[in-house]
């Protein structure tokens, strides 16, 4: 079988990080290979080599060789991987609501016929001329119909987009895909997360009937069902290095999981408590716990949290871990109902749980978490001045000032505290490193003194050196403190190097909760949902 | 050698270029070279001092306006004349009495921040529906409000006949002079004379007395969350501050320091200007807190001073400047192509 | 559920609300100015004449997504540029139009891709930009014929210079050029008497009047004579441009602005060149209002060197508004609608105003209100519905 794609020796870094380590993949004519891994094992960055993003390009580029066809290419840009005959299903919708179905499968390849004006400017100014061609939509909207065809959608092709159900939206993205005349190699990541049972049932239908054309397909996804009922080879992907190739016939769910999860852990020893965790007595108490995340939905989690533990919260990007945290903060909508000491914690009210000291650091450091321009005293201390009234100084009835000098103090004391690395209390925040930005986070977050904190992707975005004094604070918290402490993390790595349980997240819903020692095979089934 | 130039270059020159912020040097030196040519041309610099103090006290409050607005994330507020046409309101009621003087000004500024605030209210309520888009409409609902207003101003019952045309009995004049002992009160009062130059101390202490409330309101609990929500509307809102709320109360203080601004210039002016007068009246303001160095999201009570003094003297100096040097009245030219390209400057520059 | 194309009274007017109130508005408004229908009718095809090209020049920008295109004031200049220019060299009638539109292309040209480059660098608040960008020229305008023409630029017409020897003088009489388009070919339409047709104004002596109104007030006096000017060779103009609008959203061009104007994230993905696209809409739009800005002044015969084009921009938007169109949608029809609307009710109010007050300022206030007050509703509604999908 002769290959369409070969990816030899594939290896890439960002700002000293190796993040892939020579990775071999092939994708031959009609096969579909699927590539597997967890989050940050280097799938992305393989898909953003394949379609020449410029991200890759300001970022050093990467080493190793590409062939399409058996050829060796350089792809510089997304458009000169399409002009290879490579397409990509993507994961938000690149469609134009207000333009027909017919209309979006033809973007920028639309069908023209030149008029006496395009010929007489295409004399002076080629592109100019091809410019002002006139569409042809009927010749446009038979391209569509037989695009639609391949790919099984049963809908008008003079449709407006807009309209349409999202499981649609889907099919009319690979229909543009197909309808490339030169379409070899088809990359499809994670299509299914937004379609229904049935939709992705037919997607599968699909993929297969496109294989059989001679289409070679790279399947990314998460759902090691549809991994086993489609591919011809996985691919599983870890840290960066392939860790294995496997045949349809040697795989079983149960083999991928173990191969993406599977791991070292180094089970440091964390320094004893001078109080005990008992199950009765709960900190935390969720019950069908439901959050509008957009990308991190929650459709019903329920679990209980003791008081004084460190609780993990782990799973897949997308699959709604983050929107817990979220949900009981008060920053996204939900419903179902939280429970913090066995009292009722209001839902969509975020002073209230602040409040009740729960205290949040999100996941969107830089988003949510800080006000970059202002300075890190006032970082620090803006949320407990505007929730408890702390750092104001009252001048008349009625009137209390800020308390500059308290505020400084209290700054020094958590700068001197935490080891933040900067100029003065008074620096702007934009200007300090991501683990130093984390560190701001915690003591605006110690400031608050809170008895529950929820935590989110703590190390994201810090470097190697902080991450480990940044997971070393949460823990001197929990033990000094008595603080309970609930941490989301992308790195399950983490959670386990520093948690007393762990719960996976899968597709909205509590899937297992862990030990931190539990088998590999049991957090990769877990994660898979 | 070279090399050492080159890293001096680096370390002073771009790094305080950066901090003073090109437009407002760019300002500061052709202000700097006015008074050069003024001095050279055996000008009565005193004079033209006086003036551009008298401008600054009178214009300051209205720059002043535009600082809660920016600080709570609406941008450039140029919907001030919505402000403006509140505090008119409220100077006309006292003057439609015959009140004059002190009592007349306390009155009247009194008046026009109930208003302006009760304007404002309806105004932001408005903004927090058109988010992103606060400056565009800011300006049209600006503009729609003095075209109203001068409907109003036909309508509105008034019958001091003082204030009405002789004709008809109905519709306030274009132009009214204060009442008597309202014009200039804040200028006189502990007017400093050296020599030539006059300084009008009450107008001055007034426009930095208000200020300095600015500036200690945004060191409430109040002000504080304003500035927070307007800076990062997610961080505000895991705060627990309602950032709809803090919106409204940015442009409710925006607006009612437009009114108590404009009842300021009145009284300093000595003549209240109706109709279409105001219709362009946030311009200049913006382009004064922008040379001050502020910008479409963040601003300072220092640029707001620093602004009206550069962007008032630059005014006042250019006009009998430029009339020595060429003929005829570019000031005016002058003054459009200057506050219009600081705020395009600003625009193309500030984020999204 | 009610289909879109049931005859559906109410449902009607609430899709086009805006352009039904307005016609309620205008006709209201027509009634009460007590005018007869010819001196109407007479009003509005002038205005018609004068302004549709304008507000036909709007839509494109629209279309590619860059909203109310307020830079076209710039176009305005580049016309009368271009005018002043052609009377200076002393050309006259279709000629010396065609060479000020053959002029005014450059010009306008160079204005419009420099505001296209300012709104590449403004996202977003592309209208606001425009609107400084018009102020922020009317001042160089300004700068340029009130201080340089005569001093520093070496140019001597007395015809055109101040007193003083520098400077644009505040009004350029266009007679040279007056109804150089409108009458190539016109019908002039006299109550009780019929139609007369004229070709290449060889009627121009006895061309009625009617077209200048100063003072719409004393003309009633003239009762049910008035006779109404069409000017049928303007007319094929602007539904030549109505066509070619059409054309060059057909074209790959046009449907590259669409995308474009949809989303520039996507379009950009798609490999379409968007900054580029965005520069071409705004510099069509540019030349077209200056073409249109033409128009109107060959139709006044003379030139407010000071004046004319400022309202340009704050006319065209609202006339567009006014027929139903938003800031992400308008159409033809929706101009020239729009154009007819806006205009009605520019004549009438004041004449309203008089009949309703005794003082027809309330009207002239209440249409420059309407105007102000248009724009601002049309921008808060499209704020306010594009807040809420997202």
């Amino acid at each position: 079988m002769p290959h369409i794609l070969e990816l030899t020796g594939i290896a890439k870094e960002y700002y000293g990080n190796r993040v892939l380590k020579g990775v071999d993949l092939a994708v031959g004519e009609g096969e579909i290979v699927c590539l597997v891994g967890e989050n940050g094992a280097g799938k992305s960055t393989l898909m953003n080599i394949l379609f020449g993003m410029p991200v890759v390009h300001s970022t050093g580029g990467f080493s190793g060789s590409v062939k399409i066809g058996g050829k060796s290419v350089e792809i510089d840009s997304p458009f000169k991987a399409m002009a290879c005959g490579v397409g990509m299903v993507h994961q938000e919708f690149m469609l134009l609501p207000g333009f027909t179905v017919s209309e979006n499968i033809k973007l920028n390849r639309e069908l023209t016929r030149p008029t006496a004006l395009s010929r007489a400017v295409g004399g002076l100014d080629e592109a100019a001329g091809r410019r002002l061609e006139r569409l042809d939509h009927a010749a446009m909207d038979a391209d569509a119909r037989a695009a639609l065809a391949r790919v099984g959608l049963e809908v008008s092709e003079d449709t407006t987009v807009g309209t349409l159900p999202v499981g649609h939206k889907q099919f009319i993205e690979i229909a543009r895909e197909v309808d490339r005349k030169n379409a070899r190699l088809l990359v499809f990541d994670e299509p299914s997360a937004v379609l229904t049972e049935s939709e992705a049932e037919r997607l599968l239908e699909t993929m297969r009937a496109l294989a059989s054309d001679g289409i070679g397909i790279l399947f990314i996804t998460h759902r090691l069902d549809e991994v086993m009922a489609v591919a011809d080879r996985i691919v599983v992907l870890r840290d960066g290095e392939r860790v294995a190739e496997l045949k349809k016939s040697e795989a079983s769910v149960q083999r991928i999981a173990e191969l993406m999860v599977g791991r070292k852990i180094e089970k440091r020893e964390l320094p004893p408590r001078s109080f005990e965790v008992s199950d009765k007595e709960m900190a935390l108490d969720l019950q069908d716990l439901k959050v509008e995340m957009p990308g991190e939905p929650v459709t019903g989690v329920s679990f209980t949290v003791r008081r004084g533990e460190i609780f993990g919260i782990g799973g897949l990007a997308g699959y709604g871990k983050l929107g817990v945290a979220n949900g009981v903060a008060g920053i996204y909508p939900s419903g179902g109902r939280v429970l913090k000491d066995g009292e009722d914690l209001p839902l969509n009210d975020p002073a209230g749980a602040l409040r009740r000291r729960v205290a949040f650091l999100s996941e969107d450091r830089r988003g949510v978490g800080l006000l970059l321009d202002e300075s890190i005293e006032l970082n620090i201390g803006l949320t407990s001045l505007q929730v408890q009234g702390k750092f104001l100084q009252s001048w008349l009835p009625g009137l209390s000032l800020l308390d500059r000098g308290n505020l400084r103090g209290h700054a020094r004391e958590m700068i001197e505290w935490l080891d933040i690395r900067c100029v003065g209390p008074d620096q702007p925040v934009r200007r300090l490193s991501g683990g130093n930005q984390q560190k701001v986070c915690i003591a605006k977050a110690i400031t608050l003194d809170p008895d529950l904190l929820f935590v989110s992707e703590p190390t994201r975005g810090v470097d190697v050196g902080a991450k480990q004094r940044i997971l070393d604070e949460l823990v001197a918290l929990n033990r000094e403190r008595r603080m309970t402490i609930v941490v989301t993390s992308s790195e399950l790595a983490e959670l386990r190097s520093v948690c007393d349980r762990i719960a996976i997240v899968a597709r909205g819903k509590v899937s297992r909760v862990l030990a931190p020692d539990a088998p590999d095979v049991d957090f990769g089934l877990a994660m898979a949902g | 050698m070279r090399e050492r130039v080159l890293s001096l270059y680096e370390k002073w020159v771009v790094k305080h270029v950066a901090e003073i912020g090109i437009p407002r040097l760019l300002i500061g030196c052709f202000v700097a070279a006015l008074l050069c040519v003024a001095y050279l041309y055996d000008m009565n610099l005193s004079l033209l001092l006086s003036d551009s103090l008298v401008r600054v006290g009178r214009n300051g409050i209205l720059v002043l306006a535009l600082l809660p607005a920016v600080q709570g994330g609406l941008g450039l507020n140029f919907g001030l004349p919505v402000g403006v046409a509140a505090g008119l309101v409220g100077l006309l009621v006292p003057m439609n009495l015959d009140v004059g003087g002190w009592k007349c000004f306390l009155v009247a500024t009194a008046l026009a921040a109930i208003f302006g605030w009760l304007a404002g209210l309806a105004y932001g309520w408005l903004l927090n529906r058109v988010k992103g888009q606060e400056m565009m409409v800011g300006t049209y609902v600006g503009f729609s409000a003095v075209s109203g207003m001068c409907i109003f101003w036909l309508l509105a019952p008034f019958h001091n006949r003082k204030l009405i045309w002789p004709i008809g009995g109905i519709g306030l004049r274009t132009t009214l002079p204060c009442t008597s002992g309202m014009s200039h009160i804040l200028d006189n009062l502990g007017k400093l004379e050296l020599g030539q130059l006059a300084i009008p101390t009450g107008l001055l202490l007034y426009f930095l007395l208000l200020c300095g409330l600015v500036a200690l309101f945004f060191r409430t609990r109040t002000g504080l969350a304003i500035r927070a929500a307007g800076e990062n509307p997610l961080y505000a809102k895991a705060c627990g501050i309602s950032e709809d709320r803090t919106r409204l109360q940015a442009a409710a203080l925006s607006t009612m320091l437009a009114a108590i601004g404009i009842v300021a210039f009145s009284s300093s002016y000595g003549f209240v200007q109706l109709y279409q007068a105001p219709l362009m009246v946030a311009f200049p303001a913006v382009a004064a807190l922008l040379i001050g160095g502020g910008s479409v999201s963040r601003a300072s009570v220092s640029h707001v001073v620093i602004g009206t003094l550069l962007f008032q003297t630059l005014l006042t100096i250019a006009l009998p400047v430029a009339n020595k040097v060429v003929t005829g009245d570019i000031s005016e030219v002058a003054r459009v192509i200057v506050a219009n390209g600081m705020i395009l400057y600003a625009l193309t520059r500030g984020p999204r | 559920m009610i289909h879109p194309y049931e005859p559906d009274l109410l449902g009607f007017a609430r899709r086009h609300a805006v352009p039904v109130t307005f016609v309620a508005l205008c006709l209201t408004l027509c009634v009460l100015s007590g005018q007869g229908p010819a001196f109407l009718a007479g009003e509005v095809v002038t205005r018609l004449v004068r302004n549709s090209f304008t507000t036909l020049s709007l839509i494109v920008p629209v279309l590619a997504g860059l909203g109310l295109n307020f830079g076209i004031v710039l176009g305005a200049m580049a016309a009368q540029m271009a005018v002043i220019a052609v009377v200076h060299w002393n050309m006259s009638g279709l000629s010396g139009f065609l060479a000020a539109a053959a002029l005014a292309v450059p010009l306008a040209l160079v204005f419009g891709w420099l505001v296209g480059l300012l709104f590449n660098r403004a996202k977003g608040r592309e209208m606001v930009t425009g609107l400084i960008a018009s102020f922020f020229a009317n001042g160089l305008y300004q700068l340029l014929f009130l201080f340089l023409v005569g001093t520093l630029i070496p140019f001597h017409d007395p015809g055109l210079l101040l007193p003083e020897g520098y400077g644009l003088r505040n009004t350029v009489n266009l007679a040279p050029v007056n109804y150089a388009l409108d009458d190539i070919l016109s019908a002039t339409w006299i109550p009780h008497q019929g139609v007369t047709w004229a070709v290449g104004g060889a009627k121009k002596a006895d061309s009625a009047p009617s077209v200048e109104l100063p003072n719409p007030v004393a003309q009633n006096t003239s009762g049910q004579g008035t006779p109404v000017k069409v000017p049928i060779g303007t007319f094929v103009v602007i539904a030549g441009l109505c066509l070619a609008i059409g054309a060059l959203m057909s074209t790959k061009l046009g449907q590259d602005m669409r995308a474009v104007g949809q989303d520039m994230h996507i379009a950009e993905i798609a490999g379409i060149p968007v900054d580029r696209t965005r520069l071409i809409a705004v510099a069509i739009s540019t030349v077209l209002a200056a073409w249109g800005h033409l128009v109107y002044l060959q139709n006044m015969g003379t030139l407010n060197t000071y004046s004319s084009h400022e309202q340009i921009g704050m006319f065209g938007v609202a006339s567009l508004l006014v027929g139903g169109a938003s800031v992400t949608r308008a159409t033809v029809w929706q101009a020239l609608l729009g154009t007819l609307l806006f205009h009605t009710l520019f004549v009438t109010s004041p004449l309203a105003g008089k009949t309703l007050m005794g003082d027809p300022q309330i009207g002239e206030f209440f249409r420059v209100f309407v105007a102000y007050g248009v724009i601002a509703l049309a921008l808060a509604l499209h704020a306010w519905r594009g807040g809420n999908q997202k």
